[in-house]
């Protein structure tokens, strides 16, 4: 259990969060209309007769995007539904033509399923957990209201309506803010690692309305709830349910009742204000869509589904643990974002062959590159960065240098940088700027003498037992060769010299 | 200038392709009878260029030796319902008027692209919703035909009231016509000429405007069973812009035709046999089982029992639909816009749709409203959509004693327009035949029996088995080999 609270005046409360992710459809063509769904174009050019709902125009179903639908479905472990169908929403807005929208109400493709939100301490979720999903509907978006083109006069860009959204309805199964931006991210994931939506939220691929209630810690009845609408990042998701939260808890002290609203978060301020009430709710008079039969998903489809998935994170992550040893905390890093998976598993798969060893050997290492070196040298070159030259190759052969310890750990970053900046050959810049060690026993011990002589108190005290006096001695040598001394063969030379 | 307006669809055809006749000549000659019979008000637009532009396409095909169409030079009136490409749309109402499409129907184009030409959108009731055709914007639609011994105008019937009228008036050779809930039948029995409703799915709907999606279903209105034939299988077809279209070849209707009921039984069913039903109407059908059983059929008695509901739930569901498609007309895209001084987008909202239905409209949008709000949807929607699925059981339950059902299409002849206009419930009742068919998807035809004593048409009804359309236009040939109905209004106009 989270153990986020509210301190009230009367007591601790306990916060119920359900959310309602409207996820984009990825596909070139409408839910119901051939038109295109390119983001960006300009206003009404992405139209079709269908989307501004001419006279006599009919819907017909983008297999496509039920196939979406259904591998997201999969990816969630929920039922999937062979018989579904479409119902129509109706309601006034100019930017629905139609005057309905189509949903699915009271048949919707995919039932119950579940996610995993993984276990961050720090975040404040103790341990994994498990987050019920209980439907994903497939919709049509509606358009857009330009209010800023005309000084008395609102102008409409159908371009958005009609494409496909998936609406992804958890259970009220959250219980902080921390677990409710995780399900997001997570959530965000996988319909990533899936294919099925962008995961963009800055251009609205993704949404969530928030469903928030507070009750007594304790308390088995669920409080009234409101729903905050489209809110479109997980930082302003998890503020929504913190300012909805204290605005509850503090109405509900002085004295006052929830009221079941839909509200609007005000991104400037932070905070929620109602939109309508209950009472004004729409009646959308949903029923069933005449224009469109019911779907019904043949078992073959549903195998072609199945055989597209992708691995997914959670199984991933354990794969990593399992099978490349790496830690849990790089596996589910590596794991988290389609991008990062991928520029690992390349990397990996290019280290692994250039060394000649297997992954599992080298996995570790390409992980701590992946996640926190190669990162590190790209953030601190700014604009100098060429990402194009970011190539696994030019990667594998830093990392197969230092795996013979030809270079060390600081001149791998230097090379890194160099090649990030110039797009030179590693092996190149390694030999004509001088960045490699020196194994050279010779040379070490030359130095490591010089420095035993000229520091004999050192070398006393550390002989009465003062260890720690070791990485004095490491240090000296390795600035006299100026860095560049393999530190392996020093601490040999050194620990011979000095135990000796 | 020869007058081909006697001429059916067969002739017209087997006449060009024949070399008789060029179809200009044709065209010619129902343009000016379109233009002569303006006070009928069959007509919202006439498109007499339209018509020469297709006949003179048929006859340079026909000169250069190329094989004709189906309907080659042939032209019809199309009911202003489809939507035409340049061509005025406005389902006979304000909200529409001045709407010009961008696109063609499906069921249009079929037929254009079989040599038919069109020779103006023809009037309806607004929206295809009425059974008089006294509800369009642009004025009633008069029969042409009148009770012996008075002027009264009479109604056409509804909602292809444009259709009928101008199909039996000769000033069109056939015409389409939509049929929700009777509205190719009803108004073909009022006028004494045939039409029938396919089973649905068989005409797309895409471009038709929308009244009831799922009763909306094209069909031919047309002097003979032949005609009929010819036509539909002309504007049938798989549709993959219509989900609802049915993915089955069209059958060579015409080519099948066959009056020889042999081995066919025929369904009379009981509960048709209503109170208030005309005694001339109970004659006629009557006449037909005869009719029937000389040409073959064994007639046996059937039970559809659930037909007493089928019209209280076909007027829950129709305008249920009905009240959801008509939203799209709201001001904002095309057709009228009200846009009182300092107006809101709500105010636009009721400006225009105040302003742009009329009242059997606006009654129908709220009646649909009502059945579908919360708290009523159970009771009225979903009552009535299980009382479909039992008048569907009826339906399939009867193919176990007979391949057809005859009955009668309407339970009076056609009445003077304003006769029922003030009483809602009693032009509902015009469907009540027509109706179970509707709810069943399933074809049915009405063909011309006889005059009854006031010299007005009545018309009976075949209804056939899903996707039987060849079984109902056989039982309508036989039916009109034996009535030899060739009564035709006398012209006033």
């Amino acid at each position: 259990m989270s153990s986020y609270r509210i301190q009230g005046a009367t007591g601790e409360w306990e916060v119920v969060i359900g959310l309602e992710v409207h996820a984009q459809v990825t596909s070139h063509a409408k839910l119901f209309s051939g038109a295109s769904t390119e983001f960006g174009s300009e206003p009404n050019c992405n139209v079709s007769l269908i989307d501004a709902a001419m006279p006599g125009m009919l819907p017909v179903p983008n297999a496509e995007c039920i196939r979406q639908a259904v591998r997201t479905g999969m990816a969630i472990e929920a039922q999937i539904n062979k018989y579904s169908r479409f119902d129509r929403k109706n309601y006034f807005y100019a930017d629905l033509p139609q005057g309905y929208q189509i949903s699915q109400l009271y048949h919707p493709i995919v039932g119950e399923g579940q996610l995993l939100i993984d276990a961050d301490e720090k975040g404040g979720i103790p341990q994994d957990k498990v987050i019920g999903i209980e439907r994903i509907h497939v919709e049509q978006d509606a358009g857009k209201l330009m209010h800023d083109q005309h000084p008395t006069m609102s102008y409409v860009d159908l371009n958005r309506c009609g494409v496909a959204l998936m609406e992804i309805v958890s259970k009220p199964d959250m219980t902080s803010p921390a677990e409710a931006g995780a399900y997001v991210r997570k959530l965000r994931s996988i319909l990533r690692y899936v294919g099925s939506c962008d995961g963009n939220m800055e251009e609205g691929s993704m949404r969530a309305d928030v469903n928030v209630s507070v009750r007594k810690v304790g308390d088995p009845e669920l409080g009234t709830r409101t729903e905050t609408k489209n809110v479109n990042s997980v930082r302003f998701v998890m503020q929504v349910i913190e300012h909805e939260a204290n605005r509850q808890v503090d109405l509900i002290e002085d004295g006052g009742t929830v009221v079941q609203e839909t509200r609007l978060f005000d991104v400037a301020s932070g905070t929620t204000r109602s939109m309508r009430s209950k009472e004004d709710a729409h009646d959308y008079r949903y029923f069933p869509d005449p224009d469109l039969l019911p779907l019904e998903l043949e078992d073959s489809f549903l195998d072609e589904c199945r055989a597209s998935l992708p691995e997914l994170p959670d199984a991933k992550r354990a794969r990593y643990e399992s099978e490349l040893g790496l830690t849990p905390y790089n596996a589910r890093e590596l794991t988290a974002e389609v991008e990062t998976f991928a520029r690992f598993e390349t990397l990996l798969g290019a280290t692994a062959s250039a060394i000649g060893k297997p992954e599992k050997a080298v996995a570790t290492q390409v992980a701590n590159w992946s996640l926190s070196v190669a990162p590190g040298v790209m953030k601190s070159l700014g604009d100098e960065a060429n990402p194009a030259n970011a190539t696994a190759e030019a990667q594998a052969s830093i990392l197969k240098m230092q795996d013979a310890g030809e270079i060390s750990g600081g001149q791998a970053k230097e090379i890194y940088e160099i090649v990030l900046r110039d797009g030179r050959a590693p092996d190149e810049i390694a030999d004509s700027e001088g960045l490699k060690q020196v194994s050279d026993t010779g040379a070490i011990e030359a130095a490591i003498d010089a420095i035993i002589a000229a520091n004999g108190d050192k070398v006393e005290e550390y002989r009465g037992g003062k260890d720690k006096l070791f990485g004095f001695f490491v240090g000296q040598t390795m600035k006299a060769m100026q860095g560049k001394a393999n530190p392996a063969v020093v601490n040999q030379i050194l620990k011979g010299k000095l135990d000796g | 200038m020869t007058d081909f307006t006697a001429l059916g669809v067969k002739d017209i055809r087997d006449g060009v392709a024949g070399g008789s006749f060029t179809a200009r000549e044709v065209a010619e000659s129902f343009n000016a009878a379109v233009e002569a019979a303006a006070s009928l008000n069959a007509f919202i637009v006439t498109t007499p260029d339209h018509a020469l532009a297709a006949a003179d396409a048929v006859d340079a095909t026909r000169a250069a030796g190329k094989d004709l169409g189906a309907m080659a030079g042939v032209p019809i009136g199309m009911k202003d319902l489809f939507c035409t490409n340049g061509v005025q749309t406005t389902a006979a109402s304000h909200i529409l008027e001045g709407f010009t499409p961008q696109y063609e129907s499906t069921v249009s184009q079929n037929l254009w692209d079989a040599g038919a030409g069109m020779l103006g959108k023809l009037n309806l009731d607004q929206f295809a919703m009425g059974s008089s055709n006294e509800t369009s914007y642009f004025g009633n639609v008069s029969s042409p035909w009148r009770k012996e011994g008075s002027n009264a105008a009479m109604s056409p019937g509804g909602s292809s009231g444009g259709s009928s009228t101008a199909v039996a008036a000769r000033i069109a050779p056939a015409a389409t016509g939509t049929d929700t809930g009777g509205s190719i039948r009803q108004p073909a029995a009022f006028t004494g000429i045939c039409g029938i409703k396919p089973t649905y799915g068989r005409c797309s709907r895409w471009g038709v405007v929308a009244f009831a999606s799922s009763l909306d279903q094209a069909g031919p209105m047309a002097r003979s069973v032949e005609d009929c034939a010819i036509m539909l299988e002309a504007m049938a077809g798989f549709d993959p812009k219509d989900s609802t279209s049915l993915q089955m070849d069209v059958p060579n209707w015409e080519a099948a035709l066959s009056a020889d009921l042999k081995g066919k039984k025929v369904g009379i069913p009981r509960e048709y046999r209503m109170d208030g039903t005309d005694e001339e109407i109970l004659k006629s059908w009557e006449q037909g089982k005869a009719w029937l059983r000389d040409a073959g059929a064994e007639i046996v008695d059937i039970s559809l029992p659930h037909t007493k509901y089928a019209l209280p739930a076909y007027y829950i569901i129709a305008p249920a639909e009905a009240s959801s498609n008509l939203a799209r007309y709201d001001g904002v895209r095309y057709g009228l816009r009200d846009l009182p001084e300092g107006a809101g987008l709500q105010d636009m909202y009721a400006a225009t749709r105040e302003e742009g239905f009329g009242d059997e409209v606006k009654r129908r949008v709220l009646i649909g409203t009502y059945v579908l709000s919360a708290g009523f949807y159970d009771a009225y929607y979903n009552q009535a959509q299980k009382v479909r699925a039992l008048v569907a059981r009826d339906f399939e339950n009867a193919w176990a004693e007979c391949d057809l059902v005859l009955a009668p299409t309407t339970p009076t002849a056609s009445f003077p327009l304003g006769d029922k206009s003030d009483d809602p419930l009693a032009m509902y009742l015009n469907d009540v035949f027509a109706v179970p068919a509707s709810l069943a998807g399933l074809p049915a035809m009405s063909v011309p029996a006889m005059l009854n004593a006031d010299g007005l048409p009545l018309g009976l009804q075949l209804v056939g088995k899903a996707f039987d359309e060849q079984g109902v236009l056989n039982a309508g040939l036989a039916i009109q080999q034996r009535a030899g109905f060739d009564a035709k209004p006398e012209k006033w106009w």
